[in-house]
């Protein structure tokens, strides 16, 4: 159970570091081939080929590493498969019939044809690449959101789910949030990383015109999508918690007594044993009013629920929530500082927050992972919220020493994978934009 | 409306048999029938823009198994544990070799991904025809719904059974022996110069091996599940697809001899579609046999979803069918034509 949980949290967390560039970056891609048609300026074309190079290897990687993803759900959590499959089997289905599809076939295309198909056509083979890694996105954030908040099921004559409602299972309000704040997590990442280079290639001084638009893209994007990040979307994914995961909510702010004027824990250590925040630094009444638009209202604290429905790890989860949250403070003051020095015209000179920007690129990718470490911790000791326990869940004849070995070559495979990436990656970051007109 | 999943979930791993197998036979012939840099470079561009779309309706017919029949998704990928993730570490391995192999010009780094993709399509083979052979052969499923097996025992069906025995193992090399007949005739279609001379060369003594495991394999299925031809004398279908099957593999040396070089590799097709087609249909309506007891096989009827969410399911999936076949025919009618050794990259 425990390596089953370990492995399954290793190899999605870092197949899931590929997929949230590539879906941000996709919209990025689709911004600047959209410049390129409207301004007929070649930087644009420039820009966007070199992206769609860094785009095509996170493509792969994301590919061969999503692949073990839905074969573990049979082979490490079959208890599962078989209790939910009947509903989330239709999501799991749905992204191969219609986003794997439409991204493996449009994505040879994108890469190879801009000669043969001409502007329109290959922006075109851009948008429908967008939308396929887009709906993938959204099909495993529906089946995510099911296990979160289960909603259009019923029990059938076996004990196990099955699916009562369709559109009420997709369309659940739950993913509608999730999935917009994923997305514009997504969306963050990726113009932190088009920023970043900007800011790398600027201060050693190289391809000026490119690094410019780099930064400008990538600032603008990232301060869009970070104020949107917290308003609407955290501020609604944080309501649906209160409403219908009230233990996660108390465990992930630190919350372990019920009150009325619950403050906001915005530093302290959980201290499950004494049932304590310690060293905190609160706003007082802030929870409250984040969680039920009122200063007095009360926050049930975790001890108004038995210990056997607690998150099985508090600390981890109420670290994780405030890393989330903490990085991506820091992600929009940092964009808000960019965006303003790019409207004065003096970001160029200011290398202090070149520096800074070209050293941001990993915070989107452990502020998004930090979220999703919550998400998961949060919705514990269950696998599918108030129907089955994860202790259930994982396949029942799967022998421990199995998984610990695969684990292991999982681990050693990825290794490997995340040397070859970053050297590629590196390599293109290294060749600069003008290589694109050399190769072939 | 099981039954048609069922037919439907055959009809998807057919389809994925045929077309990443051809992209696997071209891994498994790849050594021999091209010997220079340049050839090698022509294999690979070859496979290189429709290998991960043909691996995507593995994908698919994985989500098709796990939405339509939940429980035989959730026995069959727990109880082939070992073999299901070593095959998920080769499809990483094969897709990355053919990704990266041209990437750089080093002799060491092309040499080492043309190793990998050759071992990595080989092995994938012999392991999806082993387990092909535990389905025929049936595995010890439980009244609980599971099975475990470990990966080989003393290769024997007694005392107790493992994945590999010498009937899964002929299996296998039954199944690599038909992929590596089916990509050659692939190279034979898209290859043109010594790729294509070697090719035919090659699918000529393929053809025979093909014709040895089939005989070899054939007269083993009773040995360790006596009953599993019974059902093809009462049944039209296997019978049906098995002739239509026969009508293909026959139809490859003598157009081969005709000189077409498209013929041939449909011809293998339909050798291999029938075959499969005429498994299944025999399997009907067994999804995973149990070898404890026959009632704890899982059938189409016993492992399916609901019958709301098996209706839903038909109604996207005929939508989304219909879009991937127009994506297919656009690529593969963007990629038609010969590929020379001369072209370079891919």
């Amino acid at each position: 159970m425990l390596w089953d949980r370990l492995q399954f949290a290793f190899t999605v967390t870092y197949h899931y570091l590929f997929p949230q560039l590539t879906m941000g970056l996709a919209l990025i891609i689709v911004f600047m081939k959209w410049r390129a048609i409207k301004t007929d300026n070649e930087k644009w074309n420039r820009a966007a080929r070199f992206w769609a190079r860094i785009f095509a290897i996170n493509f792969a990687v994301g590919v061969v590493t999503g692949i073990p993803m839905e074969f573990q759900f049979g082979t490490n959590w079959a208890g599962f498969s078989n209790y939910a499959g009947g509903v989330i089997g239709q999501t799991l289905a749905m992204e191969g019939v219609f986003a794997f599809f439409l991204e493996s076939s449009l994505l040879g295309l994108f890469l190879f044809g801009e000669r043969k198909m001409g502007k329109r056509a290959h922006f075109a083979v851009a948008v429908g690449l967008c939308a396929g890694s887009w709906l993938s996105g959204y099909f495993i954030i529906a089946t995510n959101a099911f296990m979160q908040h289960p909603v259009g099921y019923a029990v059938g004559a076996n004990g196990s789910l099955q699916l009562a409602s369709f559109w009420q299972f997709v369309l659940n309000p739950w993913a509608i949030w999730e999935y917009a704040h994923n997305m514009s997590a997504s969306v963050i990442t990726a113009a932190t990383v088009v920023a970043s280079v900007g800011a790398l290639w600027k201060l050693i001084g190289k391809y000026n015109e490119d690094s410019n638009l780099f930064l400008r893209v990538g600032v603008i994007t990232a301060l869009i999508a970070s104020v949107l990040q917290i308003f609407p979307t955290g501020d609604q994914n944080g309501k649906l918690v209160a409403d219908y995961q009230p233990t996660a909510l108390a465990a992930l702010e630190g919350v372990f007594k019920s009150g009325s004027m619950a403050p906001l824990a915005i530093i302290g250590q959980p201290n499950v044993k004494e049932q304590t925040l310690e060293n905190p630094i609160v706003v007082p009444g802030m929870l409250s009013f984040l969680a039920y638009g009122s200063f007095s209202a009360t926050v049930k604290g975790l001890d108004a629920f038995p210990q056997e429905n607690w998150p099985d790890n508090i600390p981890l989860l109420y670290y994780a929530y405030h890393i989330m949250v903490g990085l991506g403070t820091l992600i929009l003051a940092l964009m808000a500082i960019s965006a303003l020095l790019i409207y004065l015209k003096r970001l160029e000179k200011t290398r202090t927050v070149l520096w800074l920007l070209m050293l941001a690129f990993p915070f989107p990718y452990i502020a998004t992972t930090a979220g999703w470490l919550t998400t998961e911790l949060g919705r514990q000791p269950w696998i599918v919220y108030n129907l089955l326990r994860t202790t259930a869940a994982a396949s029942p004849m799967v022998n421990t020493g199995d998984v610990v070995f695969t684990t292991i070559g999982f681990v050693g495979l990825y290794f490997v994978i995340g040397v070859g990436f970053l050297y590629l990656v590196g390599r293109e970051i290294a060749r600069g934009p003008i290589h694109a007109e050399g190769k072939e | 409306m099981q039954a048609l999943w069922y037919s439907l979930l055959t009809v998807m791993l057919i389809v994925y048999v045929v077309l990443d197998g051809f992209d696997f036979g071209a891994g498994i012939v790849y050594g021999l029938v091209a010997k220079t840099d340049a050839e090698r470079r022509q294999v690979i561009s070859a496979v290189g823009p429709v290998w991960d779309g043909n691996e995507v309706w593995l994908l698919a017919a994985g989500g098709t198994l796990f939405f339509a029949f939940p429980r035989a998704y959730a026995a069959g990928f727990s109880g082939l544990y070992m073999p299901l993730i070593i095959l998920l570490w080769l499809l990483i391995l094969r897709g990355l070799s053919i990704e990266l192999r041209s990437h750089e010009p080093y002799k060491l780094w092309y040499e080492f991904w043309d190793w990998t993709f050759r071992f990595a399509s080989i092995l994938i083979v012999i392991i999806l025809g082993a387990a092909l052979g535990n389905l025929v052969r049936g595995v010890p499923l439980n009244a609980d719904g599971y099975f475990a097996i470990p990966l080989f025992t003393n290769m024997l069906i007694y005392p107790s059974i493992g994945i590999l025995d010498y009937y899964t193992v002929v299996a296998g090399l039954f199944a690599l022996a038909v992929l590596a007949l089916h990509g050659s005739l692939f190279l034979v279609w898209k290859t043109d110069g010594a790729v294509r001379e070697r090719s035919i060369k090659l699918a000529k003594r393929l053809w025979w091996i093909v014709i040895v495991f089939a005989v070899v394999t054939f007269a083993l299925t009773p040995t360790v599940q006596p009953g599993f031809f019974t059902p093809l004398f009462g049944r039209v279908w296997p019978l049906i697809t098995l002739l239509v099957s026969l009508v293909g593999f026959f139809y490859i040396p003598s157009s081969l001899r005709g000189g077409s070089d498209l013929r041939p590799f449909l011809g293998s097709v339909v050798f291999i579609a029938g075959m499969l087609a005429s498994v299944a249909g025999t399997l009907f309506p067994n999804l995973i046999v149990s070898t404890i007891s026959p009632e704890y096989s899982l059938t189409a009827y016993t492992a399916s979803a609901s019958m709301y969410g098996l209706q839903i399911g038909l109604v996207w999936w005929i939508i989304g069918m219909i879009l991937v076949v127009g994506y297919f025919t656009f690529v593969y009618r963007n990629l038609s034509g010969k590929i020379s050794a001369q072209t370079k990259g891919q």
